[in-house]
């Protein structure tokens, strides 16, 4: 790989961070003129006061100005002020990532595994019973609103059945400690990150399935099998290992979803995480927090699809050389 | 167009037919989609609108189960769920379809001009869908219906400008080898502008795989419009499948497991999304040329 490609790729990805700043700058700047006024509508304000608040959102000055001082203060990550609880944004995203991160990271590992070994095996036994079921239960799954998924499962194993909490992430009165906290908040997390879990499996194995396809009519394939290699040593010594490349790229790019991807689960399970923020973000409009939010759920999206460019010449030979 | 040219077309679609009829799965999702569609028309028939407002329900036992207000219940307003479920197949199909278009419009218009012009005209429009694929898609459609506002034509519009990269791309990979065709050079060779070329040649080439590509981008525009009402930025006039998954939601109605009113809009949503993912991969197995190559090998 050389020093060229990387920098490219790197300088790339910097370029379309800029343009989301542009983009975001303006959206809500020009679009929302005067959010004091907005805001603060129907109390009476002195002019002094306006003044103050509108220095303190970082509304005066020229458009241009203001643009200078928004790059700025984004490098130095400082997002500005959430307008629902006056705390800065960056603090608040700061304190919701983790919760998101550990549920749609688990589900995300969860389902990728079994929607990869989903996909082998209706791909390798294409045309099958099997594969008509497996393909059919990944396109009704890709199908289901994730949040509809999680609402029924709420209703069927937490109201009826009792077996999962039905909502946040801990047990506000239990008072545990330690290991016992780990394993309440584990409990709550089951049913959102089940319902996660089953709402990506379905494209991971659809990709998986279509990737064991492509390689099938590989000549190194009838090759391995001239060579008197079992059916199971020919599908996973090199049948897997070449098909798992187009699935590299399809987690990587899911890891860069991870932080935006469960906000309506996260609202259906009350699950206080960057998804649950965007909701409550969304009641007043809080600009400044949905700004922020929009900045995080790009960055971490453009961080990622960097990751899965950079990898992919470094896993198949052939991108690398040509 | 000649009457030459007229004869093959219909040919063409004629056999394209006969081949869309053998798929088994295809005609299942065209059956289903048949039938959402003669519901959304012919809703003011079936249902009435009358009873979507709770003004006018305050006659009606409200939080009841199908068996007490037949056929599916109501809502916590006494609305009838089956008057809601009729008129919200319009806004998820309109929604689907009109966003689609949109989309299909734009990434038509990027993909032929990237794909047709080269050079820099490629290599900014390029970006321009190299960034509207990375950014994350809900969270912009978000952000952009919250600023605008909540109605029907905003959610249409905000799905529309933000699934057309997909489109873009496959129709500039496609024009780029309808462009090294010989006829298109000896066109070229005769004196043709750049708008004949496009228009006679380009364009009806890549029109079939536009068309397989605008069914698979319906069902997405519509999962969309689902997830965006659920987070209460839909159109407060119209009742859709999102929005009374979201006023279920925040009246309790889990809590109260009052399924008949969540269960059957999640349930129409997956019909649709799934026979519209059935109509378009059996177009695109048909008309999609590598697909095509793929099958018979």
């Amino acid at each position: 790989m050389s020093v060229r490609f990387v920098v490219g790729k790197v300088l790339g990805a910097f370029a379309t961070l800029a343009f989301v700043l542009v983009f975001n700058f303006f959206l809500f700047r020009v679009v929302e003129s005067n959010p004091v006024a907005t805001l603060y509508r129907g109390r009476n304000l002195t002019d002094a006061q306006r003044d103050e608040l509108t220095r303190q959102f970082g509304l005066d000055g020229s458009k241009l100005e203001q643009f200078v001082r928004y790059v700025e203060q984004t490098l130095q990550l400082n997002l500005g002020r959430s307008y629902a609880t006056n705390r800065p944004v960056i603090e608040e995203i700061w304190a919701a990532a983790p919760q998101t991160i550990a549920l749609v990271g688990v589900a995300t590992v969860i389902s990728m595994v079994i929607g990869i070994l989903m996909g082998i095996s209706a791909g390798w036994r294409r045309g099958t019973t099997q594969d008509r079921v497996l393909t059919s239960t990944s396109m009704a799954t890709w199908s289901t609103p994730d949040f509809w998924l999680g609402m029924i499962l709420l209703t069927v194993f937490a109201v009826q059945l009792g077996l999962f909490p039905t909502g946040g992430i801990e047990d506000p009165t239990s008072g545990a400690t330690g290991f016992a906290k780990l394993l309440d908040q584990a409990w709550h997390m089951a049913l959102p990150c089940l319902t996660l879990a089953i709402a990506y499996v379905g494209e991971f194995a659809l990709v998986m399935r279509s990737s064991i396809l492509d390689v099938m009519r590989e000549d190194y394939l009838t090759l391995a099998r001239a060579k008197g290699l079992r059916d199971a040593q020919v599908r996973d010594r090199h049948a897997v290992r070449n098909a798992l490349l187009p699935s590299t790229a399809l987690i990587a790019i899911n890891f860069g979803f991870v932080l935006s991807g469960a906000i309506a689960v996260e609202t259906v399970f009350s699950w206080p995480g960057l998804g649950l923020l965007t909701t409550e973000a969304l009641r007043g409009p809080d600009l400044p927090m949905l700004q922020g939010l929009f900045l995080v759920f790009s960055a971490s999206v453009i961080f990622f699809n960097l990751v899965a460019d950079l990898l992919y010449p470094l896993l198949d030979p052939r991108v690398r050389y040509s | 167009m000649t009457a030459l040219a007229w004869g093959r077309r219909k040919r063409a679609l004629a056999q394209t037919w006969a081949e869309y009829r053998r798929d088994r799965e295809g005609m299942t999702g065209l059956l289903v989609l048949g039938g959402f569609v003669a519901v959304a028309l012919l809703a003011p028939l079936l249902a009435d609108d009358a009873q979507l407002s709770a003004v006018n329900t305050t006659g009606n036992e409200v939080w009841a189960p199908p068996g007490e207000h037949p056929p599916l219940g109501t809502d916590s307003l006494g609305r009838p769920i089956y008057d809601q479920l009729v008129y919200g197949s319009q806004v998820s199909l309109l929604v689907g379809i009109a966003a689609t278009l949109i989309a299909i419009v734009i990434g038509t218009v990027v993909g032929v001009s990237a794909g047709f012009f080269g050079g820099w005209v490629d290599a900014v429009l390029n970006r321009l869908s190299e960034w509207f694929l990375v950014i994350p898609f809900i969270p912009l459609a978000i952000v952009l219906a919250a600023i605008l506002g909540p109605s029907l034509r905003n959610i249409i519009f905000v799905i529309g400008v933000t699934s057309w990269p997909v489109t873009a791309r496959l129709i500039r990979a496609q024009v780029l080898t309808i462009k090294q065709r010989l006829y298109v050079e000896r066109s070229r060779a005769l004196g043709a502008s750049s708008l004949h070329v496009m228009g006679r040649h380009v364009l009806p080439n890549v029109a079939p795989l536009v068309i397989a590509n605008a069914t698979l981008t319906v069902p997405v525009a519509i999962l969309s419009e689902t997830v965006l009402s659920f987070l209460g930025l839909s159109d407060p006039l119209r009742v859709s499948w999102g929005s009374m998954l979201e006023d279920a939601f925040s009246a309790g109605a889990l809590g109260r497991e009052a399924w008949w009113w969540y269960l059957p809009p999640g349930l129409c949503v997956i019909a649709v999304v799934l026979a519209f993912t059935l109509v378009g991969r059996a177009l695109e197995a048909i008309l999609d040329p590598r697909l095509r190559a793929g099958r018979a090998g």
